[in-house]
């Protein structure tokens, strides 16, 4: 999976070694070298370029970035869900199913990965306003998935249905199953985007932004949810977030991705502590932490509000990377090297990686 | 759901009694159209030969030498018990002379209508989906073409091939007073076809605007993202949310085919309403003019309510 031009390939990441993923049967999702593509050329943007990671039986990955970091068109690449226009142009995504055969989603027919999607990977996704279908009821919407997947009638169907929200603690879910999408809040409509994504208890669940479009006390019961089904049921989470909050709360491991590439990766706590990427650390600054912003300074004085720091610029087009490192043109560590070429994902500790050349003086 | 059912019921209260208003205005402005359009009826029914004394001694029988309001209410008054008046030329009453033209009209719409559907919803679906390609390319131009070719033409057309060079289907008309069922819609072929060609152009596009719509909606993704089949994706859950811009383009194509059937009928010499009407206008028989708009107007009046209703039908959320 590594390319030519990463020269220092022993050096280079590739977390746990990668080859040895079918080995390791703690690994569900094994994610190589991902390149997608959209557009054709000569105006092809990178939108995903060169993004490895794995994830664990029953852990949680967050995938961490701003708009157009590529985070969402990697977990669809892994779903084969692309928009039109998109492809992967190379690299390799590989799953292990129930039976405990790794397979390579990436070379499945539409037709295999129609049985993958909702049976073993399912996904929910960030507008719960706008995900489900206005004009049938929830009962039928989680209702059908049961059907798509198992030999299973409609009245069965939907007495799981039907569990499956008194699951997501719907209260009176009996009388919730003939309920349209317009008549919950946008909290229930994500509960029962939930229950329809768990009706056929995948082995990994794939949440694209889950919590940005809710209330922020709605926002934790729906994490606290997810957690405790997630450990329930055992299974893992790729959770994709910009929200370093978000991220604390739930993430065992970290993907902090930048214009189409992984820039760190680490561990949760170890990335909050250490932070061994200029990009992962101008996150932290500009991530507002009243704890932090409005304490007390060291000699007891009153709070002085402490101001965040904005990364300056923006996320470079996907269409016209630079040649080196995709942070240079914002970073305030930048030197000529970092632009002559681009920089390898290095480990700078046995489980956390860094694409900085210049890691060593953030530690 | 009571809720829904009293919602429900105002909805309905509301359409008919804005149905009886559009009726009520239609009936006053027929009425003085056709009055104010020169002509005389009486000087064209008695020809060019008749004298001054016999045209207005007609004139009198008629009741058209009453002042216009009396002549307006006397109207209102006939139109309240049912009577849309009698025929000037015909000698027969105008609501039996517009039954009696019926069934041509009702069969040629209704085959034309299928036809501009079974042709403009699947290829909308089709284009909509398989969108920049050189079939949906094809489609945009092959639509934009067939609204633009006149009915009348196209219908002279399909004659000169299938009926004069082929011989496949009548050139004309309707197949005599005594045709069998089967001969009649022999008859009905050609000018259905061209109706319904012309016609599905616009249900072609609105189908494939409203599908371009609903394709990149969420729920189609979720929809995918459950495992389910391309088909199964677009029929149930992209078609069906794209349903009411394809319907109420149906529904005012159906419409619109009632009273643009005139042109075709002529073209095809069927004896239809359409015919009937030019007949009256061009011989300025008032019953039969206003009588003939006034039931085209209702039943687009009421198709228009039909749909109204299908909308709840479809969206639950239209219920509350």
């Amino acid at each position: 999976m590594l390319r030519t031009g990463d020269a220092m390939s022993a050096a280079v990441m590739t977390k746990a070694g990668a080859p040895l993923a079918e080995d390791d049967p703690d690994i569900i999702l094994a994610v190589d070298g991902l390149e997608t593509h959209f557009g054709r050329p000569p105006r092809v943007a990178k939108a995903v370029d060169d993004v490895t990671f794995r994830v664990r039986a029953g852990e949680t990955v967050a995938v961490v970035g701003e708009s157009g970091s590529g985070k969402s068109v990697a977990s669809l690449s892994i779903m084969q869900l692309l928009a039109r226009g998109g492809r992967i142009a190379g690299g390799s995504i590989r799953f292990r199913q129930r039976s405990g055969t790794m397979i390579a989603l990436d070379k499945l027919s539409q037709k295999e990965m129609r049985k993958i999607r909702g049976a073993e990977i399912a996904m929910i996704f960030q507008e719960p306003m706008t995900s489900l279908n206005p004009l049938m009821t929830i009962g039928d919407q989680i209702a059908e998935m049961t059907m798509l997947h198992e030999p299973i009638g409609r009245t069965k169907a939907l007495e799981h249905a039907r569990q499956m929200l008194e699951l997501v603690e719907i209260p009176a879910a009996g009388n919730r199953l003939g309920d349209y999408p317009h008549q919950l809040s946008g909290g229930m409509r994500q509960r029962v985007m939930i229950a329809l994504a768990l009706a056929c208890k995948p082995r990994l669940l794939i949440a694209d932004e889950p919590t940005t479009a809710l209330d922020v006390t709605i926002q934790k019961q729906i994490l606290r949810l997810l957690e405790r089904l997630q450990a329930e049921m055992g299974m893992s989470m790729l959770f994709i977030t910009h929200n370093l909050g978000v991220v604390a709360e739930i993430a065992h491991e970290v993907v902090v991705m930048y214009a189409g590439r992984v820039v760190e990766q680490a561990p949760m706590r170890e990335l909050f502590r250490k932070p061994r990427h200029p990009y992962t650390l101008g996150l932290l600054h500009a991530t507002p932490n009243p704890a932090r912003d409005l304490a007390p300074s060291a000699g007891g004085e009153p709070a002085v509000r402490r101001r965040l720091t904005p990364i300056p610029g923006n996320v470079p087009s996907t269409t016209e990377l630079p040649d080196g490192c995709s942070f240079a043109p914002r970073c305030p560590l930048r030197i000529d090297a970092c632009e002559a070429r681009k920089p390898p994902l290095v480990k700078v500790d046995p489980d956390h990686a860094s694409r900085c050349i210049r890691h060593e003086e953030l530690s | 759901m009571t809720m829904a059912r009293g919602a429900m019921a105002r909805r309905v209260l509301s359409r008919l009694g804005g149905m009886i208003v559009v009726l009520a205005l239609l009936v006053t402005v027929v009425f003085v159209i056709v009055r104010v359009t020169p002509g005389d009826p009486a000087a064209v029914m008695l020809g060019p030969d008749a004298t001054q004394a016999d045209i207005d001694q007609l004139r009198a029988q008629l009741g058209l030498d009453q002042p216009m309001l009396v002549q307006y209410f006397l109207y209102l008054g006939q139109l309240l018990h049912g009577d849309l008046g009698q025929s000037i030329f015909l000698n027969q009453p105008v609501l039996s002379a517009l039954a009696d033209r019926a069934e041509p009209t009702f069969f040629l719409t209704i085959f034309s209508i299928l036809i501009a559907t079974i042709i403009g919803v699947p290829v909308g679906i089709i284009a909509a989906y398989k969108r920049g390609t050189l079939f949906d390319q094809a489609v945009v131009v092959a639509a934009m073409l067939s609204a633009s070719i006149p009915s009348f033409w196209l219908g002279l057309l399909l004659i000169q091939w299938f009926s004069v060079q082929m011989g496949w289907f009548p050139t004309s008309g309707y197949g005599g007073p005594y045709a069998g069922f089967f001969d009649r819609i022999q008859h009905l072929v050609l000018p259905a076809v061209s109706l319904g060609i012309v016609n599905s152009a616009l249900i072609v596009r609105f189908t494939r605007a409203s599908m371009l719509d609903v394709l990149q909606e969420d729920y189609v993704r979720t929809a995918r993202s459950k495992g389910m089949s391309e088909f199964r994706a677009v029929m149930r859950h992209a078609f069906k949310n794209a349903l009411i811009p394809i319907v109420t383009v149906i529904g005012l194509t159906l419409a619109l085919l009632i009273s643009g059937a005139v042109v075709t009928e002529t073209v095809f010499g069927l004896p239809g309403v359409g015919s009937l009407v030019v007949s009256a206008v061009l011989r300025r028989d008032y019953p039969v003019i206003q009588g003939a708009l006034l039931v085209v107007a209702a039943i687009y009046v009421l198709i228009n309510f039909l749909i109204d209703m299908l909308y709840v039908v479809i969206d639950p959320r239209v219920r509350y």
